[in-house]
C-alpha cells in the first residue's frame, strides 16, 4: 500500500466518502475513508498502486485531483525533508521524464516570483527531463493549506504536501460547464442540477453498460448523467408533456445529441410507475430519482378520483370504439401519498434490481419533525447512505440503498406512515409553521 | 419508440405482469421511420445479452419481417466479418428502427395501448388500475 492524497472541491462535503468509496467500490478496490474530515478539503489515503488511484478520481464530481504522496511539513524546510527521507527512491524513476510543476494553494496563494524559487528549492529531486508546460510526461504538485483567520490574506501555510500527480477528476475537466442546466437544449422547472445529478449517478454505481432506470423521469436529468458514465437509459413519466419536451430541438432525445449520447438513450415511456410496464425479467441495474413530492408537480396516479362517479365508464362507446382504448383517450388521475410511492419504490427496487444492485432517490423532509424511522426500509435492501442538503426549514437527503440476497434480514418500515407525518408538500406551502404538523 | 424497447416493456395491467400472453405485446398500425444513430457493434453484441430473442421474432413478425433467425444469433464477434454484418443488421433494427405511431395491445387481457409521436403511453383507464 502507498500513501495518496486526494484534494476535494469546496462543495458537500459530507458526500464526498460516500462518491469516492462508491467509485472504489466499483473498481473492486476497498479504501478506508473513516479518518476523512468534512472540514477538511486534504485527505491522505492508502491504495495499492496509481491505477487504483486513476480509477476512484477519473469519475469523481466532488474529489478534484489524487497524488502520489512523496511528502508533507508544516513549512518547506520540513517538505524538503520530509521528501528527501521518504521518497528518494522515486526521484530516479522520473530522471528523465518531461515535467512540470504545479501550484495548489488552499485559502491562500503564492505570487509567481515564489513559486519559482520554490520550483528551484526542489532542485535536490535532480530531474534531467526537459521542462514542458503542455503535455509533460509528469506534473509534480505543491499543495498547501492556509488557515485564514479574520479579513485578513493568509501569507504562510499551515501545511504543505508535494506529490505526482496521478489523475484530475471529471469535475476539473469540466464536467460540471458541459451539464450545466443553462445551456441544456430542454430544462423544465423539474430539472435536477447538473453537479448533484451526476454525483448521485456515481453514488448509485451507474456504469458502462448497466442499464440506469429513472421512474420520474421529467425533463431527464438523471438520464442524462447516467449516460455520461456509460449506462443505458431507460425513463418513465406520467407526464406525457414533460416527456415530449416542446419540439424536435428541444427534448430529452435532443439533449443527448447534445452530450453525444444518444446512443445510450433507450426510451421513455409515459407510465403510472404504480402500474409498471416494464417486464417483471429485465434486468434492470440501477435506479435513481427524485420522486414528486408535490412541490412543482402532482403526485398523482391512474384511478378515478370518485369511483363511484366513474362506475360503468368502462363500457361507453365512441364512433363504435370503446373509449378507454382510443388513442385520445385521457386516463384520469386521482392524487397519492408520497409515503405509499416510497414503499412502492422500494418494494419494485427490491424485486428488480440484482443482488448489490443500487438505489438512490431523492426524499424531502421538514426539519423540526424529522426522524431517522422515516425513511423507509425494505427487508431486502440495505440503506447504506443517507446524505443530507439542507436548506432552511427543509432538507433533502440522497438515500442510497444496496440489494441483499436472502441472507440478509432487514426490517420493512414506512415511518411517514406509522408516524402520520403530513406530506412535505402540505408543510411546504405552510411555510413549515408549527400549525402544519 | 425503438424496436429494442419492444422487448422491455409487457402489459400494465397488474394481473398480467406475470402472464406469459402479455409479452411481447401485440404491434399493429405502426408507422416505422429509420433514424440514423451511431453504430457500436460492442454495444449491439452486450445488448443481444439482455435480449428476449423469441419476443424481438415476434414483434419484428407483427412489423412485417419475417427474415429473423429463429434462435439468438450466439457467439457474435465485432471483429469476425460475418458477425459484423449480422451485428450492422440488428443495430439497424434495434437502434434505428423507430415506431412512431401504432398500437399495443395485450394478447392476455385485450387491452390497447397507443404509441403516439414516437412515445408509448402505458396509463391505464380506472378500471384497470
Ligand atoms: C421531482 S420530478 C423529477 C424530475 C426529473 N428528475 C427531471 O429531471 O425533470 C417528479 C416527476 O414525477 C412524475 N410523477 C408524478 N407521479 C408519478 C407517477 N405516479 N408515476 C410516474 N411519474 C410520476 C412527475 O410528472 C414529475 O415529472
Amino acid at each position: 500500500m502507498k500513501d495518496y492524497l486526494i484534494y476535494f472541491a469546496q462543495a458537500y462535503p459530507n458526500f464526498r466518502r460516500a462518491e469516492i468509496e462508491s467509485l472504489a467500490q466499483l473498481h473492486g478496490i476497498s479504501i478506508d475513508m473513516s479518518h476523512h474530515d468534512e472540514q477538511n478539503p486534504f485527505l491522505i489515503v492508502q491504495l495499492e498502486n496509481d491505477l487504483q488511484a486513476q480509477q476512484i478520481m477519473e469519475r469523481s464530481v466532488l474529489g478534484r485531483g489524487i497524488y502520489e504522496l512523496w511528502g508533507q511539513g508544516k513549512d518547506l524546510d520540513e517538505l524538503h525533508a520530509s521528501v528527501k527521507e521518504s521518497s528518494h527512491d522515486k526521484f530516479e524513476l522520473y530522471k528523465q521524464a518531461s515535467f512540470k510543476f504545479d501550484f495548489i494553494g488552499y485559502m491562500g496563494s503564492r505570487s509567481n516570483k515564489t513559486k519559482f524559487a520554490m520550483i528551484e528549492s526542489f532542485s535536490f529531486l535532480a530531474f534531467e527531463g526537459p521542462i514542458r508546460m503542455k503535455n509533460p510526461d509528469e506534473i509534480f504538485t505543491v499543495l498547501e493549506e492556509y488557515k485564514v483567520t479574520g479579513n485578513d490574506k493568509a501569507t504562510t501555510p499551515e501545511r504543505m504536501w508535494f506529490g505526482r500527480q496521478i489523475q484530475l477528476s471529471a469535475r476539473v475537466g469540466n464536467i460540471l460547464d458541459k451539464y450545466d442546466l443553462r445551456r441544456r437544449k430542454y430544462i423544465g422547472t423539474t430539472s435536477f442540477d447538473a453537479e448533484l445529478s451526476l454525483v448521485s449517478c456515481n453514488i448509485a454505481q451507474v456504469d458502462q453498460g448497466k442499464f440506469t432506470y429513472d421512474p420520474f423521469a421529467g425533463t431527464g436529468s438523471f438520464l442524462v448523467a447516467a449516460a455520461n458514465y456509460g449506462g443505458i437509459s431507460i425513463g418513465s413519466d406520467i407526464d406525457i408533456r414533460t416527456l415530449r419536451g416542446k419540439s424536435d430541438q428541444c427534448n430529452i432525445k435532443a439533449n443527448f445529441n447534445q452530450y453525444g449520447t444518444s446512443l445510450q438513450f433507450v426510451d421513455v415511456l409515459t407510465m403510472d410507475f404504480t402500474n409498471n410496464a416494464l417486464r417483471q425479467s429485465l434486468c434492470i441495474d440501477t435506479i435513481v430519482c427524485d420522486p414528486p413530492y408535490g412541490v412543482r408537480e402532482g403526485l398523482k396516479v391512474c384511478g378515478a378520483k370518485d369511483p363511484e362517479k366513474a362506475a360503468g365508464r368502462e363500457n361507453v362507446v365512441i364512433d363504435g370504439e370503446k373509449a378507454h382504448l382510443r388513442r385520445d383517450f385521457i386516463q384520469p388521475k386521482k392524487p397519492y401519498q408520497l409515503s405509499n410511492l416510497l414503499d412502492d419504490l422500494l418494494r419494485f427496487s427490491a424485486s428488480r434490481l440484482p443482488v448489490g444492485g443500487r438505489l438512490a432517490f431523492w426524499m424531502p423532509t421538514a426539519n423540526d419533525d424529522f426522524e431517522i424511522n422515516q425513511i423507509p426500509q425494505h427487508a431486502q435492501l440495505e440503506l447504506i447512505y443517507n446524505l443530507e442538503q439542507e436548506f432552511n426549514k427543509w432538507s433533502r437527503r440522497l438515500l442510497v440503498y444496496v440489494k441483499r440476497d436472502e441472507s440478509y434480514v432487514g426490517q420493512t418500515s414506512n415511518g411517514l406512515k406509522s408516524q402520520g407525518i403530513k406530506d412535505f408538500r402540505e408543510r411546504y406551502f405552510n411555510g413549515f409553521s408549527e400549525k402544519s404538523r | 419508440m425503438k424496436f429494442l424497447t419492444t422487448n422491455f416493456v409487457t402489459c400494465a395491467v397488474k394481473g398480467c405482469l406475470s402472464s406469459l400472453e402479455a409479452f411481447p405485446l401485440k404491434y399493429e398500425d405502426c408507422q416505422l421511420v429509420q433514424e440514423e444513430t451511431e453504430y457500436k457493434p460492442e454495444f449491439i453484441s452486450h445488448m443481444l445479452e439482455r435480449l428476449e430473442w423469441n419476443a424481438i421474432v415476434q414483434v419484428a413478425k407483427d412489423l412485417g419481417n419475417d427474415s429473423l433467425p429463429a434462435t439468438k444469433p450466439e457467439g457474435l464477434d465485432p471483429i469476425m466479418e460475418d458477425s459484423q454484418a449480422v451485428l450492422k443488421d440488428l443495430h439497424t433494427l434495434l437502434m434505428e428502427t423507430q415506431i412512431v405511431e401504432g398500437k399495443m395491445s395485450c394478447r392476455n387481457c385485450g387491452h390497447v395501448y397507443h404509441i403516439k409521436n414516437s412515445i408509448p403511453n402505458f396509463l391505464l383507464p380506472p378500471h384497470l388500475c
